[in-house]
């Protein structure tokens, strides 16, 4: 039976409530009749979970330039951001940290009064040539203070809130946006929400792996919609580790830690990074890192020959750690029982951020397959793919990304919605939804989501993360296929309409097979090493043949690749050593 | 190890009065009480409903009643309770669903205290200064992450559901005590209200149940003592 159907009408709809989706909202709502529709309420979204900072070339502690941060974006991410998006990004932080400042946020301070900054991997001074404080930060709780200080300025302006709705579908016609379909969890209801423009700020999906440092939350819903939809999604192979997430729990230790002086250590004590990066050390780029700390436990140096390695700070001062890493300090009283004062940490690469997802340019318009933009339609955040991280996002950059891209896509959308008009509707835009949740409730396959989802992480952690091979890569798309046909048999025991979490997780298990398909199916294609994506049979960086973005279109049930050029405007491609 | 679990439920759809629900779960000491919570929807009830994200005590999803106190489900270990382990949704909100409670009235108080930078002074170029002293002063309460463990632990809460609760008033603190914040005047006098501070009767439920160690019954103290020196003025 279908469920019963609620209409409203917007001239913009924001969905997500993290960074960049509240900077968009503050931003849109200052011309447009603006709603922000987001399955968690506002200050439980990931944003919230970010600690070491946001970087921006303030220079308050010693001389820098956005051109060095750019560098840094650019060699970080192996030569395959695109280098007008990044050098905007650069310049643009500068001015939205002091406007987080003005709005409230309460960053660490120096002894002058100014925002205090700290070292963070890959961010050097004088292109590479040593490291340099550029990371502002509260604590090691950044990204809570962000979101509490945008969700504080939307109450502030009074923003229209629809929280717990989970996104169902995006509408299209004739190739504009004409606003999306979500779930009220609350009462079951299926909302259609007609609008001039959307953005998506549905963040990443790290939920496709094993270990990761991701909310259960995570999984791409924003991604998945527009992907059914027959957009495509871009670089999709490149899914960054963090190297230093709770051994097992994958629960993020900032790379902060480190910028604070903090050395990773293998099973005989030795700082092994002096062998892999000279220069940097602990502080070279999270790829590199976990890359790493994956070789040395396949060598036998893990602690006690086990699969985790030491983060260790015993040598810091004390009451650094409890002045600058507070929180990550209590977690690992928490959960390992550790007293980071005098006892290193466990710790193993955990899966953490996506680089990859929908194409935008640097207005977080969305692209198509022909790189024209979807009118209408905007992306910004993790869930996006402008591309500024290339293929590995250097730390700070994920803050710094959300917070300049929702404020320029919301800028944008400000200006071009209140001139456009409401597309017509479909007759029944929300059949689709309706069938899909149709589907899993009066399925009677006895397949069950949670051991799909245990099947589908499990391949991913095995054969999709740090290193990769053919074979490997093989052996986890036809599991996913297999996957995704069992998909089909799931039935949700729950058939009540208020609250069903059990539904939710169903739709959920459905993105995040959608999008480990795409990340297999790309990095199987893609015969080279760069950033993220390593290739153990394919070891180099091959420019001749893949410096290009790849994208991912789903097209009569099966995914096509295509190419898509790099920009490179100041920076050409070297080897890259840290 | 086999662990026993013990679930108030309430099915909105089928259900007149709550009821326990009993799961014998697997689980290992170290695993935090969300681990047990998930392994009873993935593999014993899928209906069990509670709200979770980020699963280490950050995001605020998961405060509840467990074992008579409350706390993130995320944040305690197995080991640390005493076996048969009990969860209760939060206590003095309406219930909606198994262990998820309408918050609703709980954000509305955090509103009412305009919990956002209110100054007159035209923004400078650059961050406008601030001393590690002056940032400190309300370093505590920026830790609150709205989870509402500390208001529904609150015996003057529990008896009259208009007090603001500990949550608000910690808010109200953070910018009460920010030292670029100028809106003290719009501020007091929500505090200042019959519902406001004056129904905190000290008790400490609220500094014993924050999952971020927030000192708040301090911060509450604070705010009644800024409170009477300006009605001294």
């Amino acid at each position: 039976m279908p469920r019963p159907v609620v209409r409203h009408q917007y001239d913009a709809v924001i969905v997500g409530a993290g960074g960049a989706g509240l900077m968009a909202a503050l931003e849109a709502s200052k011309t447009c009749k603006t709603a922000v529709v987001s399955k968690l309420y506002p200050t439980r979204s990931h944003t919230g979970t970010a600690q070491g900072g946001i970087g921006a070339a303030l220079g308050n502690v010693e001389p820098d330039s956005w051109e060095w941060h750019m560098f840094d974006t650019v060699k970080g991410g192996d030569y395959l951001a695109d280098q007008d998006a990044v050098e905007f990004m650069c310049q643009e932080a500068i001015r939205v940290v002091y406007e987080l400042e003005h709005m409230g946020l309460p960053f660490n301070r120096t002894p002058e009064g100014k925002i205090d900054q700290r070292r963070f991997g890959g961010h050097t001074k004088e292109f590479g040539k040593a490291p340099v404080r550029r990371s502002c930060y509260a604590a090691d709780r950044t990204g809570h203070m962000i979101l509490q200080t945008l969700y504080q300025q939307c109450i502030k302006q009074a923003v229209s809130f629809f929280d717990e709705f989970h996104l169902l579908d995006v509408l299209l016609q004739d190739g504009r946006c004409a606003g999306v379909v979500a779930l009220c969890l609350a009462t079951g209801e299926v909302h259609v929400f007609h609008a001039k423009a959307v953005l998506l700020a549905t963040g990443g999906f790290g939920r496709m792996y094993k270990v990761t440092s991701n909310a259960h939350t995570l999984t791409g819903d924003g991604c998945t919609v527009v992907f059914r939809r027959g957009l495509p999604l871009e670089d999709m192979e490149f899914f960054q580790f963090h190297p230093t997430g709770i051994y097992k729990l994958g629960i993020l230790i900032t790379e902060g830690a480190r910028g604070e002086g903090g050395i990773l250590r293998n099973g005989r004590g030795e700082r092994f990074m002096e062998r892999y990066a000279p220069t940097l050390l602990d502080l070279a780029p999270r790829d590199m890192v976990s890359r790493a700390m994956y070789l040395e436990i396949r060598e036998g140096r893990g602690i006690e020959g086990k699969d985790y390695l030491h983060l260790d700070l015993t040598h810091l001062d004390p009451s650094v750690i409890d002045r600058k890493l507070p929180d990550i300090a209590d977690f690992v009283r928490t959960y390992l029982g550790v007293d980071p004062h005098r006892q290193p940490i466990p710790v193993q690469p955990t899966a953490h951020y996506a680089m990859g997802g929908i194409p935008t340019n640097l207005h977080a318009e969305v692209l198509d397959e022909r790189g024209q933009v979807v009118p209408g339609l905007y992306a910004a955040g993790e869930c996006a793919c402008v591309s500024v991280h290339g293929a590995n996002r250097l730390g700070t950059n994920s803050l710094v990304d959300i917070v300049v891209f929702g404020r320029r896509g919301g800028q944008r959308l400000a200006q071009w919605a209140p001139a456009a008009d409401h597309l017509p509707l479909p007759k029944e835009p929300e059949v689709m939804a309706q069938e899909a949740l149709s589907r899993l409730t009066t399925n009677l396959g006895g397949e069950s989501a949670a051991q799909i989802r245990d099947e589908l992480q499990q391949a991913m952690m095995a054969q999709v993360s740090v290193f990769r091979t053919e074979a490997g890569l093989k052996e986890a798309l036809a599991a996913i296929v297999q996957l995704r046909v069992r998909y089909g048999r799931v039935d949700v025991q729950d058939k009540a309409l208020r609250f069903n979490t059990e539904l939710e997780e169903a739709l959920e298990l459905g993105c995040v097979l959608d999008l480990a398909w795409a990340t297999t199916v790309a990095a199987l294609a893609r015969r080279e090493s760069r950033g993220a994506h390593c290739r153990e049979d394919f070891p180099d960086r091959d420019d001749a043949n893949w410096l290009k973005h790849s994208l991912a279109v789903l097209r009569d049930g099966a995914i096509s690749l295509s190419a898509k050029p790099v920009t490179i405007t100041r920076f050409q491609p070297k080897p890259r050593v840290y | 190890m086999l662990v026993d679990v013990r679930i108030k439920r309430f099915r909105p759809e089928q259900d007149a009065q709550p009821r326990w629900a009993a799961y014998r779960v697997e689980a290992e000491p170290t695993d935090r009480v969300l681990d047990a919570l998930n392994t009873v929807k993935w593999r014993h009830d899928g209906s069990l409903a509670f709200r979770r994200s980020c699963a280490h005590g950050i995001c605020g999803s998961d405060a509840m009643m467990i074992n008579g106190r409350n706390r993130l489900a995320c944040k305690v270990l197995i080991r640390d309770l005493r076996p048969p382990i009990v969860i209760e949704p939060m206590r003095g909100f309406p219930v909606a669903k198994d262990l998820i409670v309408d918050m609703d009235g709980f954000f509305a108080k955090y509103r009412s205290v305009k919990p956002y930078l209110i100054t007159e002074e035209p923004a400078p170029q650059a961050e406008r200064p601030q001393s590690p002293e002056q940032r400190e002063r309300f370093e505590d309460t920026t830790k609150c992450i709205l989870c509402g463990a500390c208001t529904t632990s609150c015996p003057s809460f529990w008896a009259n559901r208009e007090y603001l609760g500990p949550a608000a008033i910690v808010q109200a603190h953070r910018f009460l005590f920010d030292s670029r914040d100028h809106g003290a005047a719009e501020r007091l006098p929500v505090l200042n209200e019959r519902s406001g501070v004056w129904r905190c009767r000290t008790i400490f439920n609220c500094t014993e149940a924050c999952p971020r160690g927030i000192n708040v019954t301090k911060a509450i103290g604070e705010v009644k003592k800024l409170l009477l020196r300006q009605s001294v003025k």
